[in-house]
């Protein structure tokens, strides 16, 4: 009787697992995705009207504004942008309060069937951009403006660029009940030319990339401290003579590499603790590579698994209680998922129907959900969340390359993670669904990014 | 060292046992679920129309190892397959067979099978030893000529740090030249073909580099002399998507350091 409804419900959980499968990216998250992600609730209707520019030197400027905050409001995955086929007239778009003023109902009827209008002015006086801008709530006229806010930086495509990320992170916040946007966030990833790795920096929509290290070596398996004023890698430098596998530290304000102890063996793959104050990694100083935390200014370094003729990589901590390591361990054959405490107790394999090869696991920032890589048996690399409670999946890519290194935004909505689906290894950002999927980079090879969460 | 060879012993038989149960567990989990399917068809999505049986084929090659101008047999055996392609030099064969094979070099041979069910591959290398070239006079040869012709790379299976016995024939050959070379120290790299994940093919590959170390310290050779590292996937040989080309890349290559 205890055998058979044990089986019984293993065939539950298998079936429960199949299903969430074969949904993949389907339109209607489950539960526990809504409330991993916080998407899925109804989007609010947002109409965002050309901003008004005062003078020659505003107008190119406004351009490149609003079309910077309409893509960042599009990508949030919280709003649906009202097309601007269903505004009323252009001459009648506000670009400030009092041009609002009785005319809500112009926005509120169909087609545009807006909930929200955001609208503004900007000018340009020397080198400063200067943009006024508002969030109203079209259903409630009555209500003050929800942003009402001046915004100034340079008087440079740059600088609007900026200005249009600030205002997006307000709107979304707003929108959100409290949590922030991510588009002034950046992207740390590795572009390799012949054997050489370097650190590269661009904004989360792909502007503004930059190289950040010039080690002539291979700098991969970056990742951001929870402040983003360092980025711990993998370098490959000398240790008693021989090049091997290193921990570097780069900071952001000094740009430079900063002094980090070396060890024996291969010692490569850190990521934070979330008090930012100690780094997981894998090393082989001792043995075999295993997982071992270390304090940040390099002292203390402690072995938390034991299991000889195996490796043990990839260790990430709740990035909100600190208080569990998800890694990869191969001591069962194939690479697949463990969780442990961070002292290295209690270690548990976390099951998935059917096995494979299982690899990159990371934790949403809520550290309700994992994203992974996941090589089924006769498959392909694709990506996959999983809620940790129930163990329950879902297939975010399908059909289109290798599919690895995902990344959580701060968000928790967001990932970014490398596909090969194109002939070459490229950065991509999509919506923690699947949908929105969007290329970041277009030329050489490009991988293992790091979304910071600052 | 001792310690570590105690405890793999054990690690080895808990590693089999923990197979054992997964087997069982995934076969009870894979009845179960079948039981549940018959139970409550309405809850599935559509059966697909019965796909024709995918096909399989299984290569193996008797010796495995031969010296240059020996021959091997190649034999397999195939289901569900119309069609079965060996390569290189082989082409077309039957169902099941085997042949006689010469390699000049170490080759790794590919079968294909092909049906209406889909592909499927296998492969086997015969790994070639080469005849006794004649000794150039040791006045002519440097000793980077002498570790370039005579120490050998030891290669691996996928996913694997075992050492396989054509890598214990070129690790016994490494560790003679490094006893009649006791001054040269060596560094072993470990690599990794491209098809693993960045992070777990670098500790793969510092497993095979200190599986060859290890081999080597108990043919006697100092451990003081040998440094491992790993290159993961990031410095392949070759860099063609295929089987010959990940066999190249699976290795601890041996470098000279002074």
């Amino acid at each position: 009787m205890n055998a058979k409804r044990w089986s019984l419900g293993i065939a539950v959980l298998a079936l429960g697992a199949l299903g969430a499968m074969a949904l993949g990216a389907a339109p209607t998250p489950q539960a526990w995705f809504k409330t991993g992600t916080g998407m899925g609730v109804q989007k609010v209707r947002l109409a965002l009207p050309d901003f008004g520019a005062a003078g020659a030197t505003a107008q190119p400027l406004q351009q490149v504004f609003d079309k910077v905050l309409w893509d960042d409001l599009a990508y949030s995955g919280l709003i649906d942008m009202v097309s601007k086929s269903f505004y009323p007239i252009p001459s009648s778009w506000p670009s400030q309060p009092s041009q609002l003023q009785g005319q809500q109902q112009q926005w509120t009827q169909a087609p545009a069937s807006a909930a929200m209008i955001a609208f503004g002015n900007m000018s340009v006086s020397g080198k400063t951009l200067s943009v006024s801008g508002w969030l109203e709530d079209l259903t409630n006229p009555a209500a003050p403006p929800m942003l009402s806010k001046i915004y100034t930086g340079a008087a440079t495509a740059k600088g609007a660029r900026l200005l249009a990320h600030e205002m997006a992170d307000d709107i979304v916040e707003l929108l959100s009940g409290g949590s922030p946007g991510i588009a002034e966030t950046h992207i740390v990833y590795s572009h390799k030319t012949g054997n050489v790795a370097e650190l590269w920096v661009m904004d989360y929509d792909g502007a503004n990339k930059h190289q950040i290290t010039h080690m002539r070596t291979e700098a991969i398996t970056a990742r951001w401290s929870p402040d983003a004023g360092e980025i711990a890698f993998t370098c490959f430098v000398p240790f008693r003579g021989v090049v091997s596998a290193q921990i570097c530290l780069y900071s952001m304000a000094a740009h430079r590499v900063l002094y980090f102890p070396r060890f024996p063996g291969t010692n490569y793959a850190p990521d934070w603790s979330p008090n930012g104050r100690e780094l997981a990694f894998s090393s082989s100083m001792r043995n075999d590579p295993e997982i071992w935390t270390i304090n940040r200014d390099g002292t203390h370094p402690r072995q938390l698994t034991f299991t000889p003729r195996s490796v043990n990589t990839s260790p990430v901590w709740n990035p909100k209680t600190g208080k569990q390591i998800v890694f990869v361990s191969d001591r069962d054959g194939l690479p697949e998922l463990f969780m442990m405490n961070s002292d290295g107790t209690n270690v548990v394999k976390i099951e998935l129907p059917g096995m494979g090869y299982v690899v990159d696991p990371t934790w949403s920032p809520n550290a309700q959900l994992l994203a992974f890589s996941w090589r089924r048996v006769n498959g392909n690399y694709d990506l996959y969340l999983m809620d940790i409670a129930t163990h329950q999946l879902l297939q975010l890519t399908r059909d289109a390359g290798r599919n690895e290194r995902p990344s959580w935004a701060a968000d928790g909505r967001h990932l970014v993670f490398q596909s090969d689906r194109t002939g070459e290894w490229e950065i991509w950002t999509m919506l923690a669904d699947g949908s929105g999927l969007r290329q970041l980079t277009h030329h050489g090879k490009n991988f293992s990014p790091n979304w910071s969460w600052k | 060292m001792d310690s570590s060879s105690a405890s793999s012993t054990k690690s080895r038989f808990f590693r089999k046992y923990g197979l054992i149960a997964l087997v069982v567990a995934g076969t009870i989990a894979a009845g179960a679920c079948q039981k549940k399917v018959t139970a409550k068809p309405a809850a599935l999505p559509p059966a697909p129309a019965a796909a024709p049986a995918p096909p399989t084929v299984k290569l193996s090659a008797s010796p495995n190892f031969i010296n240059q101008g020996q021959q091997s047999t190649l034999s397999w055996t195939s289901e569900n397959a119309t069609k079965l392609d060996l390569e290189p030099g082989v082409g077309s064969v039957e169902a099941q067979g085997s042949t006689p094979v010469s390699p000049s070099q170490s080759t790794t041979y590919t079968i294909t099978a092909s049906g209406p069910g889909g592909n499927a591959v296998d492969t086997v290398r015969v790994t070639v030893s080469p005849a006794a070239a004649p000794q150039p006079t040791q006045e002519s040869a440097t000793i980077e000529e002498l570790f370039a012709r005579d120490v050998k790379d030891a290669f691996f299976d996928f996913n694997k740090a075992d050492i396989r016995p054509d890598a214990r024939v070129a690790l016994t050959q490494d560790a003679a030249f490094l006893r009649s070379h006791p001054n040269v120290a060596v560094t072993i790299e470990g690599h990794c073909d491209e098809r693993g994940s960045l992070e777990y093919n670098l500790g793969l590959g510092q497993r095979r580099a200190d599986a060859a170390k290890n081999f080597l310290v108990a043919l006697g050779i100092s451990a003081n002399r040998m440094t491992t590292m790993s290159w993961g996937k990031e410095h392949p040989f070759c860099t063609e998507h295929n089987e010959t080309c990940w066999q190249e890349n699976r290795r601890a290559h041996f470098v000279m350091a002074h």
